[in-house]
């Protein structure tokens, strides 16, 4: 099963047209509910007027050399893996969850466009790669659902209470649950694959048309944020923050996770 | 003037959520980053803005220190047990402060339960708990029993 394209066997039912007609359209809707993301929450505008501001408070200035350095630091660092979360365990679990839906994205349309069928058999890694990668969301969506979700570890509300934050989350654990399950169940012959497959493609299809009502975006706001941080130190501006005290580090730190509600 | 959060910044650890002695400071139910509930009932104490990890909080000082257009940001330092401030006015003066936090490690500062059960004549002494010692002193001065006047205990 872990070698088998579920694309390809699905072809048997389902034209390979019309899987590569909703992946297109599942592209279209995260470019377009990004855009109207930025547009309606006025993100960029945000971001741009906060960078022109910084730039103004600067005092010394960021040479092209040091801006390219900052945001090849900002993409290593921040971006590959997560170092802005300073609880550890959120960290894990945004990495297992980033890594784990890059690898069931690729893969889902390399199988999809480059093996639509049977008749073109695809290499093993491929599908292997994209049942790790489902797996890998799991493993971090529901570690954070039900233990780090700061709204349950910090306030002390109960891990069924639904809010609007969880909708990234929620569909995005739908989706790759119900496609594993749906890979399974469709590799055992079971006349259950159509069920599965309908609530597959329905949790897919939240997952990428809510991003105006999610917090899907953020993938893309966050290293915008963190390299205008960046910025910032290195331009002398540093938000309007202190300088770091001219003294040793001699006490460590005894900072505890926040869950003393 | 109320705490408030820069939402760019926080990455919704709960820190602040936390230590907000008034419990305003909760978990946004749309984005999962932290917000000030009640701004009313801030009284600015600070706690949040010093225990953000990410800085992402934020609050007006004063008008008597420091009027309008001005910034006060803060930035504690667990490991040098230091805290510094930077004030920054409108017309572009800007004053930097660092004090502070403590002298000994963290840990190091036994709790009351720590300590042995006080005897009774320890309860019934004018001293405070661990008076002198923790004075580094001898004994402190103390008025006699027979040096009070009577009728006024």
């Amino acid at each position: 099963m872990l070698s088998s394209n579920p694309f390809a066997e699905l072809s048997g039912s389902i034209a390979p047209i019309v899987i590569q007609t909703y992946v297109v359209i599942m592209i279209l809707l995260v470019v377009g509910g990004t855009l109207f993301d930025v547009v309606h929450k006025k993100s960029a505008t945000y971001f741009f007027n906060n960078w022109r501001a910084a730039k103004k408070r600067g005092t010394k200035p960021v040479s092209a050399g040091a801006t390219a350095s900052l945001a090849i630091q900002t993409a290593v660092v921040e971006g590959l893996t997560s170092g802005e979360f300073c609880n550890p365990r959120r960290r894990i679990a945004h990495l297992l969850t980033m890594y784990g839906f890059v690898a069931y994205v690729i893969t889902t349309v390399i199988m999809v466009f480059w093996y639509p069928t049977t008749a073109t058999p695809t290499p093993a890694i491929v599908p292997l790669l994209w049942y790790i990668g489902a797996v890998l969301v799991c493993l971090g969506g529901y570690w954070f659902w039900f233990f780090i979700r700061v709204d349950v570890v910090a306030e002390g509300h109960s891990r069924f209470r639904l809010i609007r934050a969880d909708l990234f989350i929620l569909s995005l654990l739908a989706s790759t649950t119900l496609g594993l399950i749906w890979a399974y169940v469709q590799s055992t012959g079971s006349g259950w694959s159509s069920v599965f497959l309908g609530l597959y493609l329905l949790a897919t299809t939240i997952l990428f048309g809510s991003i105006p009502w999610s917090k899907f975006a953020h993938m893309f706001y966050k290293p915008a944020a963190a390299f205008q941080k960046r910025i910032a130190q290195a331009d002398g501006s540093r938000s309007n923050l202190p300088a770091p005290a001219d003294q040793p580090e001699i006490f460590g730190t005894a900072r505890e996770q926040p869950r003393h509600y | 003037m109320p705490t408030f959060v820069y939402m760019a910044s926080c990455d919704g650890c709960g820190h602040c959520v936390d230590i907000c002695p008034s419990d305003i400071m909760h978990i946004d139910t749309t984005y999962r980053r932290a917000v000030n509930i009640e701004p009313n009932m801030c009284w600015e104490c600070y706690s949040c803005v010093k225990a953000c990890p990410q800085n992402a909080i934020d609050v007006r000082g004063y008008a008597d220190f420091a009027p309008l257009g001005h910034s006060v940001r803060v930035l504690r330092e667990e490991a040098k047990g230091t805290i510094s401030w930077r004030l920054k006015f409108r017309d572009g003066r800007e004053k930097n402060f660092v004090s502070p936090i403590r002298t000994t490690p963290w840990g190091s500062i036994k709790s009351a339960s720590d300590y042995d059960v006080p005897s009774r004549d320890a309860l019934m002494s004018q001293e405070l708990a661990h008076e002198p010692q923790a004075l580094n002193i001898e004994r402190l001065p103390a008025l006699k029993r027979s040096q009070l006047v009577q009728g006024l205990l």
